[in-house]
């Protein structure tokens, strides 16, 4: 598929290390207003995937357009007003606050002689609230916990503005109820402000839950991507991950869930067990 | 789930990060935002540097009382106006002027490679400058101007031998630049030691007198070339010190925010190598000011990052304060500016080594 009038696209991506292949004639488009989620084993080139789409790497060949032009044809500050992106590892400098931190997402929107406007100010404010981190307003970033941590992050990158948001792993290393409550405000994100999002994950039952579409790739191909409740089946996960397992609907929320196949010997002993003796 | 509107509604049209003032001007078309600390310390570095002058003036083999001195600076004529406006005069312009270069330039280098122990005297920066001097004073016999050159040619080529060896994956990386800076560091310091000990026994003085760092017998002429290089850079540097901040997030992160991360560290590295190579042109490698001043300027200030003018500030009041120390310590022998920045700084040194060490950074 080629520019197919999404705002995010890539067309016949050829992605490189140096010399190391990550994925060659790799096509994507993510859908306008959805929350995208890319999964896929290790080295899959999900992240490098992520990176390409956000410009920061270039493709040895291929195109990614945005906005129907390719986006190596942006200045870097036009690109940061269309695209938000968070990577995978962010730096807070020593000392910093949350509002600092988070007013620095308006750079893209910020000139020398216009360093804050009233627009600026309610943006960052906003932003703050919607991420719920407005009371650590003034508190430095490094002693906050992981997940206010990452709460910041988002606010940082929600000041941005962008139509269209990168997160890449915006879970790993937070406890599962901050994984939960990270996915959370990314589902509301995307409900409330008719944003694109774009997120790396590797919990398959989150992605599942939350992706309005979801990309599984391997190897540096896509294998399949849809609704979740369309594409995920047992083979696909199988032979995306090497993982026998078993799927089933997920009793919250209906979505498809996938449970791990069991070793061999361990397949159904917790039903010997009589309930209780432990 | 709260609406966009009620979520307008929330926002606040007046929010600054706590800390920070606004000035705005032309209707909000123009608005520069400030942290209230910094510029509250820099306006007393500023006075500070200022009264360094005014001591300098005091300072000599010959006293000569503030009266005359002020009579000297305001309209000469005397015997005092010489002594106060050929040799102390241009020697207090040129501390202040040299400490601000290597404060800034030392602000630069720790910002760009995220570490509190990167500057050009560590990271060979100062030592390619010195070969370069060197070379021009002992194998040239090189006028002022050349030395200068000569100094920015061998600061330059470190920089660009530095940068080459230690980019990784379109990004300088911090340590690398840093190990890779004290290795071709200890190269130039051997190569200056072989063309003094080739050189003739006064040359080879004078050479070393200068590579302690020295502001003696500073001339006009001098002081000429480092305001004219400090008038371009330091606005360069502070232009760039605003977009530098966002540089300390990460690479990844900076240029997500529409930074073109290489463009800025290169504009950034040249600046910081200008200074320091017009700052060793005039006074020598005088250690440690590029190093400590950014630290302490940072700790004072309480930032996040060490800031250019508040870095430049307090290298202009340390190198100030170390030359007025050297003079006087021991009596009748004015040591060179170097040996006093030494003691000062390698204690800070050593102090920031350890502080460091108890936070697992180095």
């Amino acid at each position: 598929m080629s520019a197919n009038g999404t705002r995010l696209n890539a067309t016949e991506l050829s992605l490189k290390y140096d010399e190391r292949t990550v994925a060659e004639n790799l096509s994507v488009s993510i859908p306008d207003n959805s929350f995208t989620i890319i999964i896929g084993p290790n080295a899959c080139g999900k992240s490098t995937l992520l990176r390409a789409l956000s410009r920061m790497l270039a493709p040895a060949r291929g195109v990614v357009h945005l906005d129907g032009a390719d986006i190596s044809s942006y200045p870097t500050k036009e690109v940061a007003r269309r695209l938000g992106l968070l990577p995978q590892t962010c730096i807070a400098p020593d000392g910093i606050t949350v509002a600092d931190l988070v007013a620095r997402g308006r750079y893209p929107h910020q000139g020398f002689l216009r360093q804050w406007t009233k627009e600026d100010a309610e943006i960052v404010s906003q932003s703050l609230r919607q991420t719920n981190v407005f009371e650590l307003a003034s508190r430095c970033v490094d002693e906050l916990s992981g997940g206010q941590r990452q709460r910041a992050w988002i606010a940082m990158a929600l000041a941005q503005q962008t139509p269209l948001l990168l997160l890449d792993e915006p879970t790993t290393y937070l406890d599962i109820a901050h994984q939960i409550d990270v996915m959370n405000l990314c589902a509301d994100l995307h409900e409330e402000g008719g944003r694109t999002i774009v997120a790396v994950l590797h919990e398959l039952n989150q992605a599942a839950r939350y992706a309005t579409h979801l990309i599984v790739m391997r190897a540096g191909k896509v294998l399949a991507e849809g609704p979740p409740a369309e594409i995920v089946t047992a083979e696909l996960i199988e032979h995306a991950f090497d993982l026998p397992c078993t799927v089933m609907a997920d009793p919250e929320t209906g979505t498809p869930m996938i449970v791990p196949a069991a070793r061999a010997r361990s397949r159904g002993r917790a039903a010997e067990v009589p309930l209780g003796s432990s | 789930m709260q609406t966009p509107t009620a979520i307008r509604a929330l926002a606040d049209e007046n929010f600054r990060p706590a800390g920070q003032g606004l000035v705005t001007a032309f209707d909000g078309r123009v608005s520069v935002r400030y942290r209230t600390r910094t510029v509250a310390v820099c306006s007393v570095l500023l006075v500070l540097a200022v009264g360094c002058v005014f001591l300098e003036l005091l300072v000599g083999d010959l006293w000569i009382a503030p009266r005359d001195i002020w009579s000297a600076l305001t309209w000469g004529g005397e015997f005092a106006s010489f002594i106060v406006m050929d040799i102390r005069l241009p020697r207090a312009l040129a501390a202040v002027m040299v400490g601000a270069a290597f404060g800034a330039s030392g602000a630069i280098f720790q910002s760009v490679s995220r570490n509190a122990l990167a500057s050009p005297d560590i990271m060979g920066f100062t030592s390619g400058a010195s070969a370069g001097a060197v070379f021009m004073i002992l194998i040239m016999s090189a006028n002022h101007a050349q030395i200068v050159a000569g100094a920015i040619v061998g600061g330059l080529g470190a920089a660009l031998l530095v940068h080459g060896l230690a980019y990784q994956r379109g990004a300088p990386g911090g340590y690398r630049m840093i190990l890779v800076g004290i290795g071709l560091s200890a190269m130039f310091v051997s190569g200056t030691a072989y063309m003094i000990l080739k050189a003739d026994l006064d040359n080879a003085a004078a050479a070393y007198t200068w590579l302690v760092g020295s502001l003696h017998g500073t001339s006009w002429a001098q002081v000429t070339i480092m305001a004219v290089a400090l008038a371009v850079l330091l606005p360069t540097a502070g232009f760039l010190g605003g977009p530098m901040r966002l540089l300390e997030m990460g690479p990844d992160a900076a240029s997500a925010l529409g930074l073109s991360v290489r463009r800025l560290t290169t504009g950034l590295l040249l600046t910081a190598t200008l200074l320091a190579a017009t700052g060793v042109a005039t006074a020598g490698p005088v250690a440690f000011i590029a190093l400590s001043a950014p630290q302490i300027a940072r700790r004072v200030v309480r930032g996040s990052s060490p800031g250019v003018f508040s870095s430049a500030l307090m290298g202009a009041v340390l190198l100030a304060v170390s030359d007025v120390a050297a003079q006087r310590v021991v009596p009748n022998t004015a040591l060179p500016v170097g040996v006093a920045t030494v003691v000062l700084g390698g204690g800070y040194l050593v102090w920031l080594l350890i502080r460091e060490q108890r936070k697992n950074r180095v």
